[in-house]
């Protein structure tokens, strides 16, 4: 019965579409998202369009204490620089999902020189600070690359135990070695001089995320090596028959993702937190995974997924929600709904199905 | 002796959480699908089984609830992944953002409703998820202590992994099953129904990973809920699963090694920093996972078709 029903349809790849369609489809899934989202606030027996606003007046209202729309553009800019890096893996078909990880990683190497060196001049150490961010997450990306060209050792499951080891190792640091007080859990906060400036409202982490945007979409698409990337990702085979070194073309490019990520976790501990702690990825390493899938690897779009998530999440922490009853998990099961949603939609931007009729035996 | 026994079987008892989401989640990755959504449905499991067993006071409705939770949060993944084709690493991702959010936010309800405090099961409930020894068994000298003097729950772990471990090896259905995990288009081939095989694991599997957030919440901290019950215990599972090789019964000793690095902090006063502890399970997976790469080894990798989804027009 199924199955007769089912052969009736036939399910093809589209050719890859472009213009304005695929766009269209993107803005109807969100609407379609937004919908489903609203019915299940309807459930709880609020009113949607008083949340929705909520929210938005949450992420974008400008208060006498600051604006929080520069809140969230400094939630978004993490979520942005790593999902472009995990983009620049994923197009070589490297699962990397140690984003996490890598942003511990280049978050601790940084921390190292805002605790323990911060006496040098202010632009000297946020450059150091930078670097070690880089060398440090660049290096976590390249361990699970060395040992899938060596030995094709899974490299999906190798970056996410990654995580959870790097993790690990800031408890380890806030315990013991690098404990502010000897016995108590805790690392100082950052001198004023390993602190990121502000710069229009947000810490200059922002200039960086608008190069890295405009670089990475011309370093995707238009350099050589952009090229070897994606002709890998198409057929590691192709890529050896026309003469690439495989290896180093995959360890080049996750120490590239690596050291993005790394990158977004100093930004994130000297330009927002202002001291390490287990809390400096916070699962924005597992969001980048998904928008990077959402954005299909696309810079640009990549910064819009990041600004969305970015303003449910700001616009839910915020007093006036709990006022209505709402706690700000409410925000992440929006997002949930969201990803839900749009990642069935996908589907429809793919492919096509096309109706073909009872079949006659 | 005493002491080692005390250890064994707190670690029995850390460790059987983690055999349910291991199991749930070897029965999914067997048939080709990698769920990373194990977090996810364990919450959903764990509000669901509580909030069932505090407004019904019956196990097992509780549990029956929790597996319902459990599988319905697989069935969004499978829609996804399965139908839609959608990708599986964000699908299951995903779904643990949601599912966490989603037994927080009514968490935090439920304790709204309970006047702010936090919620408990009827003494008659806890009565019957308390640890007690069996009949005759659980009198053995020290062997009755370690394996027959736990909860309910306990049991019902090993029961399930055990028969997982059967149904995927001696049955003609589980014979199927890996052959769809291993290269669907030679399943399909031979007439076996990809879509539908897949559905039936991924669902069957996402109950499972239920149960075990029904075991936290309703029996792991005494009966009251946490708002912390599932912490990243889903996650552990998940490394459980290349520990264990794919292997449910070798999973049930592997939940008792992790148990162990859970309990051993606790009890054994030992000068290793706690975080390293808490680093090992994750420190020997990865070391288990590059040794098998590096020997090279067929009976110990993912199974082959996992990780990508199967589209029949693309072969």
């Amino acid at each position: 019965m199924l199955r007769d029903f089912s052969s009736r349809f036939h399910i093809v790849k589209k050719a890859e579409s472009t213009g304005w369609k695929p766009l269209f489809l993107s803005f109807l899934s969100l609407v379609a998202a937004l919908i489903i989202g609203g019915l299940f606030i309807l459930c709880l027996g609020k009113n949607p369009f008083t949340v929705y606003g909520v929210i938005l007046d949450g992420a974008y209202k400008s208060a006498r204490t600051g604006s929080y729309v520069f809140k969230t553009i400094g939630y978004a800019i993490p979520l942005v620089i790593t999902s472009i890096a995990v983009s620049i893996a994923f197009k070589m078909k490297f699962w990397n999902i140690g984003a996490e990880g890598q942003m511990i990683a280049g978050a601790i190497f940084a921390s190292y020189f805002a605790l323990f060196q911060s006496q040098m001049p202010h632009w000297l150490l946020l450059l150091i600070m930078f670097l070690a961010g880089a060398v440090g997450g660049g290096l976590l990306g390249t361990i699970p690359a060395y040992f899938k060209c060596k030995f094709d050792t899974n490299e999906t499951l190798f970056t996410l135990m990654l995580n959870y080891i790097s993790l690990s190792f800031i408890t380890f640091l806030k315990d013991g070695p690098w404990s502010e007080t000897p016995g108590f859990p805790g690392i100082a906060k950052f001198a004023d001089n390993a602190r990121l400036d502000v710069l229009g409202g947000v810490h200059i982490g922002w200039i960086f995320t608008v190069m890295l945007v405009i670089l990475a979409f011309v370093y995707m698409r238009y350099t050589k090596q952009g090229y070897e990337i994606s002709v890998m990702g198409d057929s590691v085979n192709t890529a050896r028959y026309a003469g690439m070194n495989v290896s180093r073309v995959i360890i080049r490019t996750m120490f590239i993702s690596g050291a993005l990520c790394g990158i977004a976790g100093m930004i994130q501990v000297a330009g927002i937190e202002h001291t390490l702690g287990e809390g400096v990825a916070g699962g924005r390493g597992f969001t980048a995974v998904i928008i990077a899938w959402l954005s299909r690897l696309n810079p640009f779009v990549c910064v819009f997924f990041s600004m969305l998530f970015a303003t449910l999440t700001q616009g839910c922490s915020g007093s006036a929600l709990l006022k209505l009853g709402l706690s700000p998990a409410v925000a992440d099961i929006l997002q949930g709904i969201i990803l839900f949603v749009i990642l069935a939609f996908d589907f429809f931007m793919q492919y096509k199905i096309i109706y073909r009729g009872r079949e006659k035996a | 002796m005493n002491g080692l026994i005390n250890l064994l079987t707190a670690a029995i008892r850390a460790g059987i959480p983690l055999l349910f989401g291991t199991t749930g989640e070897i029965i999914t990755e067997k048939a080709g699908n990698m769920n990373l959504g194990v977090e996810g449905m364990m919450w959903l499991g764990a509000f669901f089984g509580f909030y069932v067993g505090l407004t019904t006071d019956s196990l097992i409705l509780a549990l029956l609830c929790a597996f319902a939770a459990g599988l319905f949060g697989a069935l969004i993944y499978a829609v996804l992944t399965v139908s839609l084709r959608a990708n599986q690493t964000a699908a299951g991702l995903a779904l643990t953002i949601f599912g966490t959010a989603f037994a927080n936010f009514f968490g935090l309800r439920m304790i709204a409703a309970n006047d702010g405090l936090l919620p408990k099961l009827s003494p008659h409930l806890i009565e019957i998820l308390a640890d007690k020894p069996l009949p005759i068994l659980g009198n053995i000298p020290y062997i009755g202590k370690l394996l027959f003097s736990h909860n309910i729950l306990v049991y019902l772990g090993i029961l399930i992994a055990i028969a997982a471990y059967i149904y995927m090896n001696k049955t003609r259905t589980g014979l199927r099953m890996r052959a769809v995990g291993e290269a669907p288009a030679t399943a399909d081939a031979a007439g076996i129904n990809v879509t539908l095989t897949k559905y039936m694991h991924i669902l069957l599997g996402g109950g499972v990973c239920g149960l075990g957030g029904a075991y936290l919440s309703l029996s792991f901290f005494g009966g009251q809920w946490q708002n912390a019950c599932v912490n990243g215990q889903g996650w552990i599972a998940v490394a459980l699963v290349i520990f264990a090789n794919w292997n449910p019964i070798k999973a049930i000793f592997g939940t008792l090694l992790f148990g162990m690095f859970e309990v051993i902090r606790f009890r054994v006063n030992i000068h290793i920093p706690a975080a390293f502890l808490e680093m090992l399970p994750y420190v020997i997976t990865t070391i288990i996972l590059v040794v098998a790469s590096i020997r090279k080894s067929r009976e110990r990798r993912q199974p082959q078709g996992c990780g990508s989804n199967y589209f029949r027009e693309d072969r």
